[in-house]
């Protein structure tokens, strides 16, 4: 706990629990300070929940069946093929997600040192919140949920570490049937997507704050974009395990054997057919 | 009166009375800017008054310490005043002017105060709202964007500029900003949780204060060219009071036994619209602003042992009696005319409420006529605090009021420079006793807190400074200093040592009661002189019985309050014996044996168009009484009246 | 009534603990702070130190008192500091645990007594308007528009008690200073200095305290309900005061 010290002069004044350090030049400057960290949490929150709600629209197309979903992963492969070699605006892309991400930790970690500084702690006779809420309050345990989830995400459906011999590339549909299949990763993906949503919930409400996007005129939605956008990303996400133990998108009926040599070609076969 | 009049020296200026400031400015010694740095100014206290002349000295390159015994400047009690600030802007075209803001202040104040000053503090008025606003004190507007006013107590013109009900707040924000700024820039040193315990005379000129660390017990010496005393009113003398807890009169007190006259203690304003006490441990009592007169009507039951609801009291059943005894100005009479007729209804045994110890402030009428809305835009901050402290709903019921001392009127004597009997030794705000004489009108405290502040004092303390160019203050190391040191760590040992029975509160609240019951809205002879005998008595009890536990190197708060209380004895005592010489009644002073025969106040200009002042001799010899004659030039007096 | 009261108690320089007083004879028309009171005046007759606690104006105003009653910032009742808090809100036989607030730049100074001076390095940054005495033009040469007006004064309602600071799970003060900044922000009179300002506010801010993660609980805990509307336009401005070109601050 800070001493009591007196300043020359003669005022009684704490001793300050940071010095005040010297200012790089913009933007790097926003990242030196508490308000300006969670500036930058707020514009890479943005991103990244943009990047959850398209990653979730896109594998909707999951319900079209195994040729659909195969193309539109296809599709982010070849985007901007005119002008691109294949993969690189992905690259691009993933390059730009990694480092909101970081950026986004990084900020996070930060931060919470810094609270861990300027709070004691818990008041020993207990505390009574108000308007403090369960998402806003477990922002530091969801988050670090949603990246390891993140990691065992990727291990499990780009690279393929768990599936062994049943992931075949280029077939996320048949992927993700496999994976799902499994009961712990079931409960992972839906206590991950459970994380994920609170993390939103308290998330795009306090990016408004943090941005100072700030209008008596429409300061009432933000509550409600915050609550559409976490419950959007839940039911989207959830669908999938569900309907799959649902059987809607397991492999009952499928057309091309995924475990065949010419898979690949059969699902492209496929979806001229289907057009 | 010439025996007493040659020791007081006004030092107001010659001339017709709207000129003497004016050239008074030109005629007063200035201080070369390169050497203000050189002289060292001690400010204490830092309500409205000493934020503010802190803060303007700073600017002006004087070598400033302002001292505070709270944590931050901005505690002090200046921050609980509501109604507003009077300003002779005539912004509402009116026919307002500085005379006749000049002509209302000595009316109000029945004329016991000096022309001069009144009129200067009307001039400078108008400065006080330019400052305000350039500094960011967010004033009501019009949607124009321009300044609203609202008519106050006893004013016939609409001047008073207000800020919700926090004007009080926002002003002294503002004084505390520029004071902030002047810490930030090195023009002020900033010493807070000292609390002064002596003046520091050397060959009869203020050199320094004696102060004690509240949080380490530490007891230092501070030295400079000046002093200056901007530490508030004596009101807590009666322990209940609308001043805050730690409101006390210690530095002025202080001063007084180093030889600064004490002048006018008798007159203290009391506030009509208070929220009755409720039960014996009511600790202090809060004030309601007295805008609310301007739509609440005051009434009480016409049956003395009325006991029905106030909303099932028929109109034929109440009486209006301040509409009924004052036509003309109705529920807006001045506030002593105000509290002394609830005294009168409430000592006849119409009072409401359980104790029966208020009278009714009724909204039904403004709540009918403009809508709760309108009434919840003026007064919703007040009737929320009125619910919070009585837990009934003012929109439905009639809010309880009863007077409370509210503000002090006396206070050290000082001259047109605000200069005390002691050279270097300057009181501003409501430490001093200059502008209100016998009553105060509503907006004018904080009215002359800021002009003694930011307009007056800077400017005319220039003119003793320079006369000591080229000299050092008294050194830290002089005997004075050490003696000081010595005498106040003794006298807070002593209060250690006593232990006896009963608490410092214990002794404080027996002394309320008994300047509450004989120095309060109306004294008599037999009272006052009961008065004197049996705080005599309580006061050696006091001295010998006390209880004061833990040590002096800690906060300590019992500590800190004993040593108040015991000035506030002394005080009480020459309250008493103020309101016992001045044989006739005037604003906040009403003896009994002098009123008209319908019970208002009857002065006396022929013998007490004066100030008393009081100069201390020492513990065992009563102060000695000298008196200020005031003329009237400008004014011509009146018997007052609001009917 | 009779209550029990666990009361936080702390000499200088030692650890502190919880204490237990029983308090009979309570009045419901007692204030919180006069039911301390009549417990001190007996713990003094009974020759025990009474509690240190910190209260002045006791009508909610000038921000002096400072208790956690019921691990809540000044008690239970909304838009109440403590020493506005009144008896009747309690019953017979209530147990009320009593706290200092808490925050390393709050540090203890004895029992339930803590030193907010912190809150007065922040405005000391910055917290003005720069305009010395007589400076100043005629008052209504600068017409403030009425909703700006009743803005500021919704931010300058601060009575800077530092509730905020204790409620929050970070200690954060956002919601001091962004009363603070804004209240002259929202001035055309505080604009010259609107950028230099909010910087020099908002990092000395950091120097001592937490920082803002939108719990909300300081807005909960103020006992003028400052909005925290006022913190989301504080981080704007921040954030230009970084980005925006000073020369050219004079041009809208």
């Amino acid at each position: 706990m800070a001493k009591t010290m007196s300043k020359p002069g003669g005022s009684r004044r704490p001793d300050p629990i940071r010095k005040p350090v010297k200012a790089l030049p913009f933007p790097l400057s926003l990242g030196q300070t508490a308000v300006g960290k969670k500036w930058l949490m707020a514009l890479t929150g943005v991103g990244l929940l943009g990047f959850v709600v398209a990653h979730m629209i896109g594998n909707l197309h999951v319900y079209e069946g195994p040729a659909r979903l195969a193309e539109y992963a296809e599709t982010l492969r070849t985007l901007g093929a005119g002008l691109f070699p294949r993969g690189v605006i992905l690259w691009i892309m993933r390059l730009g997600l990694i480092a909101m991400f970081g950026i986004h930790i990084w900020a996070a970690v930060t931060l919470n040192q810094m609270n861990l500084k300027a709070s004691p702690g818990s008041y020993p006779g207990g505390r009574d919140y108000i308007a403090a809420n369960f998402a806003s309050r477990t922002m530091r345990w969801t988050g670090p949920i949603i990246l390891l989830y993140l990691l065992f995400h990727l291990a499990d459906l780009t690279w393929g570490w768990w599936l062994g011999d049943k992931f075949v590339h280029g077939d996320p549909y048949h992927n993700l049937d496999a994976s799902m299949n499994r009961i712990p990763v079931l409960a992972i993906y839906i206590v991950a997507n459970i994380a994920l949503a609170i993390h939103i919930f308290h998330g795009a409400w306090s990016m408004f704050q943090s941005l100072g996007i700030n209008n008596p005129k429409y300061n009432s939605l933000r509550r409600g974009i915050a609550v559409s956008l976490a419950g959007l990303v839940l039911v989207g996400n959830l669908s999938f395990p569900i309907l799959n133990a649902a059987g809607l998108t397991d492999e009952d009926n499928r057309k091309c054997d995924p475990y065949a040599e010419n898979v690949l070609e059969c699902l492209e076969e496929q979806l001229v057919e289907e057009h | 009166m010439t025996g007493y009049s040659d020791v007081l020296d006004s030092k107001v200026p010659d001339g017709p009375i709207a000129d003497k400031w004016t050239n008074h400015k030109f005629n007063m010694k200035l201080v070369n800017p390169s050497n203000k740095r050189k002289f060292e100014v001690i400010v204490v206290g830092t309500g409205l008054a000493g934020a503010s002349a802190a803060a303007t000295m700073g600017e002006l390159g004087y070598k400033v310490k302002a001292f505070t015994f709270h944590d931050s400047p901005r505690r002090a009690h200046s921050i609980a005043a509501q109604g507003g600030i009077n300003a002779a802007k005539n912004y509402q075209n009116d026919g307002d002017s500085v005379h006749r803001l000049f002509y209302d202040t000595v009316k109000g104040g029945d004329y016991r105060s000096r022309e001069a000053n009144v009129h200067r503090l009307a001039e400078v008025s108008v400065n006080i709202i330019d400052q305000a606003a350039a500094q960011g004190v967010p004033f009501a507007r019009e949607y124009g964007g321009l300044l609203a006013n609202r008519s106050f107590g006893g004013a016939q013109v609409s001047r008073t500029f207000y800020a919700r009900g926090q004007t009080g707040q926002q002003l002294l924000l503002g004084a505390y900003s520029a004071l902030m700024r002047q810490v930030n820039l090195g023009g002020v040193d900033l010493y807070n949780r000292q609390e002064m315990l002596e003046l520091v005379v050397k060959d009869g000129q203020a050199c320094g204060i004696v102060c004690r660390d509240v949080i380490t017990g530490e007891i230092s010496s501070h030295s400079a060219h000046a002093v200056v005393l901007a530490t508030g009113g004596y009101g807590n003398v009666y322990y209940l009071s609308t001043n805050a807890m730690m409101c006390n009169t210690t530095a002025t007190w202080r001063a007084h036994r180093k030889g600064a006259m004490f002048a006018n203690p008798c007159y203290t304003q009391i506030h009509p619209t208070c929220i009755p006490s409720s039960d014996p441990f009511q600790s202090k009592l809060t004030l309601m602003s007295e805008s609310l007169r301007n739509d609440g009507r005051i009434w009480v039951p016409d049956s003395f042992d009325e006991s029905r609801a106030a909303s099932d009291i028929p109109e034929s059943d109440r009486d209006y009696y301040l509409e009924r005894k004052y036509p003309a100005f109705g529920n807006l009479v001045p506030r002593d005319v105000a509290s002394r007729n609830a005294k009168t209804v409430v000592d006849a045994g119409k009072g409401v409420g359980p104790l029966k110890n208020g009278v009714y402030l009724d909204f039904a009428e403004a709540i009918a006529r403009d809508g709760e809305d309108t009434v919840r835009a003026k007064y919703g901050n007040l009737f929320d605090m009125y619910e919070r402290i009585t837990g009934e709903n003012p929109y439905k019921q009639p809010m309880r009021i009863y007077p409370a001392t509210h503000y002090t009127m006396g206070g050290l004597w000082v001259d047109y420079h605000l200069m005390t009997t002691v050279p270097g030794c300057y009181a501003i705000g409501e430490a001093n006793f200059s502008d209100h004489g016998a009553n105060r009108l509503g907006a004018s405290a904080l009215m002359q807190g800021l002009a003694d502040g930011y307009f007056v004092l800077p400017y005319t303390i220039g003119d003793y400074l320079s006369t000591s160019l080229g000299h050092d203050p008294v050194g830290n190391d002089d005997p004075v200093f050490k003696d000081a040191i010595a005498d106040v760590t003794d006298r807070t040992n002593r209060w250690l040592s006593i232990n006896g029975t009963k608490s410092v509160d214990h002794y404080h609240r027996e002394l309320g009661k008994l300047v509450w019951d004989y120095i309060g809205m109306e004294r008599n002879k037999n009272g006052l002189e009961k008065a004197i005998s049996e705080i005599t008595s309580l006061e050696e009890e006091f001295h010998k019985n006390v209880r004061v536990l833990g040590s002096a190197d800690t906060l300590n708060q019992s500590l800190e309050k004993a040593g108040r209380v015991s000035d506030f004895f002394e005080l009480a005592k020459l309250k008493a014996r103020d309101a016992l010489v001045r044989e006739e009644s005037a604003g906040g002073h009403f003896r009994e044996e002098h009123q008209t025969e319908e019970g208002e106040a009857k002065r006396d200009d022929e013998n007490f168009a004066h100030v008393t002042a009081w100069d201390w001799n020492d513990e065992a010899t009563p102060q000695t009484e000298h008196r200020e004659q005031l003329t009237f030039e400008n004014v011509a007096l009146t018997q007052r009246s609001y009917k | 009534m009779h209550l029990t009261l666990k009361v936080w108690r702390q000499e200088p320089g030692q650890n502190g603990m919880f204490q237990t007083y029983e308090a009979p004879g309570i009045s419901e028309d007692m204030s919180f702070l006069e039911m301390l009171d009549v417990v001190n005046e007996r713990l003094i007759e009974e020759g025990t130190a009474p509690i240190v606690f910190e209260s002045d104006c006791r009508e909610g105003i000038c921000g002096t008192c400072d208790l956690m009653i019921d691990g809540q910032a000044h008690g239970p009742e909304k838009a109440t500091a403590t020493c506005q808090l009144h008896m009747r809100k309690y019953n017979d036989g209530d147990h009320i645990t009593i706290e200092p607030w808490r925050a390393a730049s709050f540090p203890v100074i004895r029992d339930l007594a803590v030193d907010r001076s912190a809150l007065d390095a922040i405005q000391e940054a910055g917290g003005y308007i720069s305009a010395p005495t007589g400076s100043a033009s005629d008052a209504n040469l600068t017409p403030v528009p009425k909703d700006a007006a009743d803005s500021a004064m919704d931010a300058a309602a601060c009575i800077g008690c530092g509730a905020c600071v204790a409620a929050c799970p970070n200690s954060a003060a956002q919601l001091f200073t962004s009363a603070k900044v804004m209240h002259l922000n929202l001035l055309p009179q505080g604009q010259a200095e609107r950028w230099k300002r909010t910087e020099a506010m908002v990092e000395t801010m950091e120097e001592y305290f937490g920082s803002c993660t939108n719990h909300g609980e300081c807005h909960e805990a103020c006992p003028k309900e400052i909005s925290l509307d006022f913190i989301a336009l504080m981080n704007k401005d921040y954030v230009k005061s970084k980005i925006k070109n000073r020369k050219l601050s004079g041009q809208k």
